[in-house]
Order: structure tokens, then C-alpha cells, then sequence
């Protein structure tokens, strides 16, 4: 089947098999390999993605649900090839050891400090409970949060 | 495979009553699991996400209509979350921001899972759960509703419109045990609201027998709900942790419920 998605704010077309996630069809259909794909059931938040300016996993929404709607990858948060704050953040402070989970977490970030420019600790850390990484430990992680807050 | 869009209520009914074995799909937080893991394979997929009717909620009179595509993210927002605190409760610990601004409550009844963290809550306010057809439209207890592990009421060409239910206004709240505060399937849970228009006590577990528990007992017997709750648990040993732990837990939680409900 066909669907029709505004991704990275550029009108996309994609051929979908009807039961494929649209995580499949941003990496494999739309050559948007930015969201990872890592354990497919909602608990590692690589594959974090704004759906019509919601934060959600791309791997638990059918390809099919977001014909006629807006996705923004991790691709599309850079400004004309500039990095966004928060992707400065993260190389400034180190937070990406292995790099695999980095994408999610730019993505939750970006979508936490959209939302409260001047997160808590509290806030920081529930807004990032949905993305795993197994390399850092969180520490550098949450100083980028802080420093793209700033 | 197919996927069916329909873009109102009526549409999606017809399309229903056309394909009975369709498998609805709202939130997708269970559905895409089975999909992304090949354990299911239907025909059929019929995408709610489009059916404006079965987004938000409403009031009439004393009674809230929440829609079957009320998000987790949405139960905990106010007026809503004061009017249902221990459904907010309950729909902060479910999975993570992004399970929580997908997942619904319509999605938590169709699964009907054991482990279910809205079901408690709705249960201890006597909610009902509103399934329509292209034959019409009829309420179901939730306690009704919920059938057995994973099963539920729904005849095959029914959708799960919405739940009905009149807060009781008293104070209540949700716990769950689990090894971190995020993602967790819960290992136990309970819900209590201590109703003192109806002098009564009610608790809901979830997590400890094959559908979401319910019992009750008069305010004035408060000490005695702790092993009531234990008694009427049939916990299982699985992997999230054994009938004992279970059992004990359960107790646990009880005080305390009871220490929150009747301060």
C-alpha cells in the first residue's frame, strides 16, 4: 500500500507492506536510517520519533497510521546543516560512548526542553526513562540535558 | 494484509461488522509488539487512529465518558486527573513518555491483560465499559467485561467505544511493585478508594490471578481489607516473580493504600 507522509517537513511517498512499522518504512522505505532499531516492543526508545509533534516510538506505529500525518526524525532537527542544541550538547559533554542510543535521546531531549525549557531533575530523568543506553551510565547524558537547557 | 482507515465511528462499526476478525489498532503499543514479533499475522488491521469520536472525554452530569483513544498521557492531565487521581496514578507508571503519549485506555480493555495498570483504578469506581456495533450500543461492567487472561466481553463485531464512569470523589490510589519506576509490567498492583458516601472500601489488584481482582468491604472494617485483598489473589510463579512475593506484596500495599485513603 501507498502512504503519504510529511517527514522532516518535505512530503514523502512510500510503497508499505500494510504490516510494517513506521520505523521500517523511515529506515528501509525512506533512506532514513537516523532511528534505530533495537528490541521492536517500545522499551529502548532508539527509534524515538515526533508523530504530529508527539514524542513516540516509530517501532509501535504502523506505517499505515501515519499516512497523512508529520514525522520528524532525528534528521530533521539540524537547521541547514547546523546541529541542533541539543545534538551540541551531547558532543560538548560527551554523552555518546557507542552512539546507538544517541539518536532517541537527542530526540526525547529536544521534545522535553520544547516542552519545559528549565526541566528538574525529577523531570530530566522521567522524560528520559523510556531510552536505554547501555554504555554511560546516564551521568554525561543528563549534563547535555542540562547544558542544552542553558 | 490489509489495513482498514476509517475516519468516523459509524465507518469504523461497518467496517467491523464486514470483518469481524479485523484486529483494532489504536495506540499499537500491543498490537505492533505481535506484528513487529510475527506472533500474529491477521488479515485484517482496522487503524482507529483517525475515528474522532473515540478521542477525549466528556461529562454528562455526575458521569465521565472517557473514549476508548484516551492516552495514558492525556488520563493524567487535569480536571481529568482529579477527578480519576488513582487512574493518573496508574497512568504515570505505564511504560515510558512515549508508550504513555501512544497507549490508551480502550487498548488496555481490549488486551485485557491480568497486568493491565488502568484496570485496577477503573475497577474500585464501578466503571462500565460502552462497546458499539452497527447493532447498537450496550454497557458492560468492567468487572463483566474482563473475562479471563487476555480475554474480554467483546462480541467479534464490536469495538470498545468508551468507558463510563461516576468518580466517587473518594480518596484513592494506585501502587505497583516492580524493579524500577519506568517500563515495568507491573509484578503486583493495587488500587483502593476508601467511598464514604457508600461506606464503603474497594480494592482492585492487579497481577495476581488471571483477570484484575475486586473486592470490598464496610469502612468501618478497614483493618480487615489487607486479607481480603491476600485471600482473594490467586498469584501465579512466573518470570516477573512468585505467587509468595506476590501475596506478601499485595498485603504490603494494602497498609499502605490504607494509610493514604484514610489520612
Amino acid at each position: 500500500m501507498r502512504i503519504e507522509v510529511a517527514v522532516n517537513g518535505e512530503q514523502r511517498e512510500a510503497d508499505v507492506w500494510p504490516g510494517e512499522s513506521l520505523l521500517f518504512a523511515l529506515r528501509e522505505r525512506l533512506g532514513l536510517p537516523g532511528s534505530k532499531n533495537a528490541c521492536e516492543q517500545g522499551e529502548c526508545g532508539s527509534c524515538s520519533v515526533l508523530l504530529d509533534g508527539t514524542l513516540v516510538c516509530a517501532c509501535l506505529v504502523l506505517a499505515a497510521q501515519a499516512d497523512g500525518h508529520e514525522v520528524v526524525t532525528v534528521e530533521g532537527l539540524a537547521d541547514d546543516g547546523a546541529l541542533h542544541p541539543v545534538q551540541k550538547a551531547f558532543v560538548e559533554a560527551g554523552a555518546v560512548q557507542c552512539g546507538f542510543c544517541t539518536p532517541g535521546l537527542v530526540v526525547a531531549t529536544a521534545d522535553l526542553l520544547a516542552r519545559r525549557s528549565d526541566p528538574s531533575e525529577d523531570e530530566i530523568r522521567e522524560a528520559l526513562s523510556g531510552n536505554l543506553c547501555r554504555c554511560t551510565g546516564y551521568q554525561k547524558i543528563f549534563d547535555a540535558v542540562r547544558l542544552a537547557a542553558r | 494484509m490489509e489495513v482498514l482507515n476509517p475516519h468516523t465511528l459509524e465507518e469504523a462499526l461497518q467496517a467491523k461488522a464486514e470483518h469481524p476478525d479485523a484486529v483494532p489498532i489504536q495506540g499499537g503499543t500491543d498490537v505492533m509488539v505481535e506484528l513487529n514479533f510475527d506472533r500474529r499475522r491477521p488479515e485484517v488491521l482496522l487503524n482507529l487512529n483517525e475515528v474522532g469520536e473515540l478521542r477525549g472525554w466528556s461529562r454528562e452530569n455526575g458521569t465521565l465518558r472517557l473514549g476508548s483513544g484516551l492516552t495514558y498521557t492525556e488520563a493524567m492531565e487535569a480536571p481529568l486527573a482529579e477527578l480519576l487521581p488513582a487512574l493518573a496514578e496508574a497512568s504515570r507508571t505505564v511504560g515510558s513518555p512515549q508508550i504513555r503519549n501512544r497507549g490508551t485506555i480502550g487498548g488496555n480493555l481490549g488486551t485485557a491483560s491480568p497486568a493491565g495498570d488502568a484496570l485496577p483504578p477503573l475497577l474500585v469506581e464501578g466503571a462500565e465499559v460502552e462497546l458499539a456495533s452497527t447493532r447498537g450500543v450496550r454497557r458492560v461492567a468492567l468487572h463483566e467485561f474482563l473475562v479471563g487472561p487476555k480475554r474480554n466481553a467483546a462480541e467479534p463485531d464490536e469495538l470498545i467505544a468508551a468507558v463510563r464512569v461516576a468518580p466517587s470523589g473518594g480518596q484513592q490510589t494506585f501502587m505497583k511493585v516492580g524493579p524500577r519506576n519506568a517500563m515495568v509490567i507491573a509484578v503486583c498492583s493495587l488500587a483502593v478508594v476508601a467511598d464514604r458516601e457508600r461506606g464503603e472500601l474497594r480494592a482492585s489488584f492487579g497481577s495476581s490471578g488471571p483477570v484484575a481482582g475486586l473486592v470490598s468491604c464496610p469502612l468501618d472494617e478497614a483493618a480487615s481489607l489487607p486479607e481480603l485483598v491476600v485471600e482473594a489473589a490467586s498469584p501465579i510463579d512466573d518470570v516477573r516473580g512468585t505467587a509468595a512475593y506476590r501475596r506478601h506484596a499485595l498485603g504490603v500495599l494494602a497498609r499502605r493504600a490504607l494509610e493514604r485513603c484514610l489520612a
